[in-house]
């Protein structure tokens, strides 16, 4: 623990309080810049899209005193901070009684599960990849093939998931269509139910990580460049290791840790791009809910979920910080 | 495009006969014309201008619904009800008579605007903040990086699908500026780590020892040396934002007055074109985008080289 400080530790803590404040503020404050309030636009939206609704003032007065909409704006505001703190988001609109909370438990497995596989699958596969186009044993051929690869990285998973549907599921029909296991199949710890669970969630993970193995690829080619040139190669080298043994002890280990930050900078658009590929697959994650809520306007789910799927970027983020020195002796967070 | 990179001046030598080899010095050897760059800048000036210049050619109130018969498929096709494809619809129509033609040529360029219009307003903002940082330091620099450092890690998708889901009506402008309010942390770092870099070179040191001031070494010593990094931060943001605003549109949180590609997908999967085999309706406008993306993406991989002549080297 030498390689920590006090200090360190507060500023991180205090990057992912802050980065969460003001995640929630803008979440609050946004919808109270509009004219009118939430309950109005939200009931005129649904006469808009679904015909009258019945006794909408009685119902706006309801909810705004239920929402307490007419206490002034700093107890509103106090009031949904202490709320969020709870993880208290409220009830869903759309499935009345259900606190929004149960339905983002029910929710957030899925989507966490599928991530970390698929994260982690892009992540080795695309440092693998950069590190075999940079050693010089590489055959050509395979050096002038993985550049093509690089042409999925720029395409949106949305529109890869799409495609995989169409290719892999509806015209070879070797995977499922939508869903994460069959309707109606009990949940057990089985081998049929994860054997399912697997064979279900094969492209939705396929598209996170078509889309997302190029950027590691590109990083750790740039990275292994760097790296080959220290002299410290040319040593290991000079003393007729075996050059396979070079790659893994000496070229990858050096260049794969810088790697490890970027994770931070890129969750957070993995996490909005896995959220949309749930919505295309129908997978009973988060991004599934997001939509469901979207189509019956239902904004405390909607407000609730974003809201998990922020801290969860930032908690991932403060992890990820608080670990690196641990894995790289190099970098030292000791005040100096 | 910048003092530093003309090379006009040192023309000559070839002219002179001296060995090709000396062709470096050529005025079109710069690594501004790398084929990459090129073909990415072709790509997307293609689509760009068969969307501005098919309104001349294509009447696009045949974007909107109820103007063409349903379901047609694109010509040479024949759709699950037999009907075969006509000229009068070339690409085809979807489920409420939008002629597909029209929706590409209406759609593409307001792809094009909310990408323009969000990566240039975050980057002008980038551009700024980064600058401030890197050269006035101190207090100034916490707070941008803190900010930066913040914001960069907040999914934006959420927090758009938030705001968007409670406004009655987007346009395409407002989107875009939605979306610029999470565009610029990474421009701001970018800029801020290469004028920390640059503040410290020789060519600065000489201009502050020649008496320059704060403004002329900013504006006259470092910008024109920033271009390639700009360019790209510009190209990675209009990525971003483009990308940002399919992610809203195929959710149903887009313009809902405005033909857009991602509408148009939106319509698409919740009319289930996928399993009715519709393949023109959703197909057309991802592969759309999909050029759209490789051309940004092959414009990113031109700035890089120019910006990193170490990848130029070693792509050779």
């Amino acid at each position: 623990m030498g390689r920590y400080s006090i200090g360190f530790i507060a500023q991180r803590l205090g990057i992912f309080l802050l980065t969460i404040w003001i995640a929630a503020s803008v979440i609050w404050l946004i919808p109270r810049l509009a004219p009118g309030d939430p309950i109005s636009a939200m009931i005129m939206r649904m006469s808009s899209s679904g015909g009258r609704v019945e006794n909408a003032d009685k119902i706006i007065a309801g909810w705004k005193e239920r929402f307490g909409l007419n206490d002034p704006l700093p107890v509103q505001y106090v009031r949904y901070m202490g709320n969020l703190l709870r993880f208290d988001f409220g009830y869903s609109l759309a499935h009345f009684p259900t606190p929004v909370a149960d339905i983002i438990g029910l929710a957030l497995p899925w989507t966490l599960g599928l991530l970390l596989v698929a994260v982690t699958l892009a992540f080795f596969i695309g440092n693998f990849l950069g590190a075999i186009m940079v050693w010089g044993r590489t055959p050509g051929l395979i050096r002038a093939v993985i550049p093509m690869f690089m042409i999925f990285t720029s395409i949106p998973s949305i529109l890869a998931a799409i495609f995989l549907i169409y290719v892999f599921a509806f015209l070879l029909e070797w995977f499922p269509l939508a869903g994460s296991y069959p309707l109606g199949m009990k949940v057990e710890l089985s081998w049929r139910f994860i054997s399912a669970v697997i064979w279900h969630a094969t492209l939705p993970a396929l598209s996170v990580v078509l889309v997302n193995f190029g950027y590691w690829t590109l990083g750790m080619r740039g990275m292994m460049i760097t790296v080959e040139g220290e002299d410290y190669i040319q040593l290991a080298r000079a003393k007729g290791l075996k050059p396979f043994y070079v790659l893994y002890r000496y070229l990858v280990r050096n260049a794969i840790l810088p790697q490890i930050t970027a994770f931070a900078i890129t969750l957070g658009s993995l996490v909005s791009g896995q959220v949309l590929v749930e919505y295309i697959f129908g997978y009973q994650g988060m991004g599934n809910i997001i939509f469901a809520a979207i189509t019956s306007q239902d904004f405390p789910v909607i407000q609730g979920a974003s809201f998990m799927l922020i801290v969860i970027t930032a908690l991932a983020v403060l992890i990820m910080d608080l670990t690196y020195p641990l894995i790289d002796p190099r970098i030292s967070y000791e005040r100096n | 495009m910048g003092s530093t990179l003309d090379t006009s001046g040192l023309a000559t030598p070839r002219a002179a006969g001296l060995p090709r080899r000396m062709g470096r010095f050529n005025r079109w050897d710069t690594p501004w014309l790398n084929p990459k760059l090129l073909a990415g800048v072709a790509l997307l000036l293609v689509i760009l201008l068969s969307g501005l210049l098919g309104r001349f050619f294509w009447d696009t109130d045949l974007a909107f619904s109820g103007k063409a018969p349903l379901n047609l498929p694109p010509v040479g096709f024949v759709n699950t009800r037999g009907q075969a494809g006509t000229w009068e619809h070339p690409l085809g129509t979807e489920n409420s008579g939008r002629d597909m033609l029209a929706l590409m040529i209406v759609g593409a360029p307001n792809s094009f605007l909310v990408g323009v219009v969000a990566a240039g307003v975050g980057m002008t903002v980038g551009v700024i903040l980064g600058f401030s940082a890197g050269f006035i330091g101190g207090r100034v620099d916490d707070v941008i990086r803190l900010l930066s450092d913040v914001t960069v890690t907040i999914p934006s998708l959420m927090v758009l699908i938030v705001i968007q889901s409670l406004m009655r009506q987007v346009d395409l402008t407002t989107m875009a500026l939605l979306i610029a309010v999470f565009a610029w942390p990474t421009p701001t770092r970018l800029i801020r780590a290469q004028v920390l870099s640059m503040r410290a070179s020789g060519y600065v040191h000489m201009a502050r020892l020649s008496g320059a001031s704060t403004w002329a070494i900013m504006f006259r010593e470092i910008l024109p040396n920033l271009t390639p990094y700009i360019f790209a931060s510009f190209i990675g943001n209009a990525t971003g934002a483009i990308l940002a605003a399919v992610g809203l549109e195929t959710l149903g949180l887009g313009p809902q007055r405005v033909p857009t590609l991602g509408g148009t997908i939106y319509f698409a999967i919740n009319a289930a074109a996928l399993l009715r085999n519709m393949w023109w309706w959703w197909g057309l406008p991802t592969l759309m985008l999909a050029l759209i993306f490789i051309g940004l993406l092959l414009i990113n991989l031109g700035f890089d080289e120019i910006a990193n002549p170490r990848l130029r080297r070693s792509s050779q």
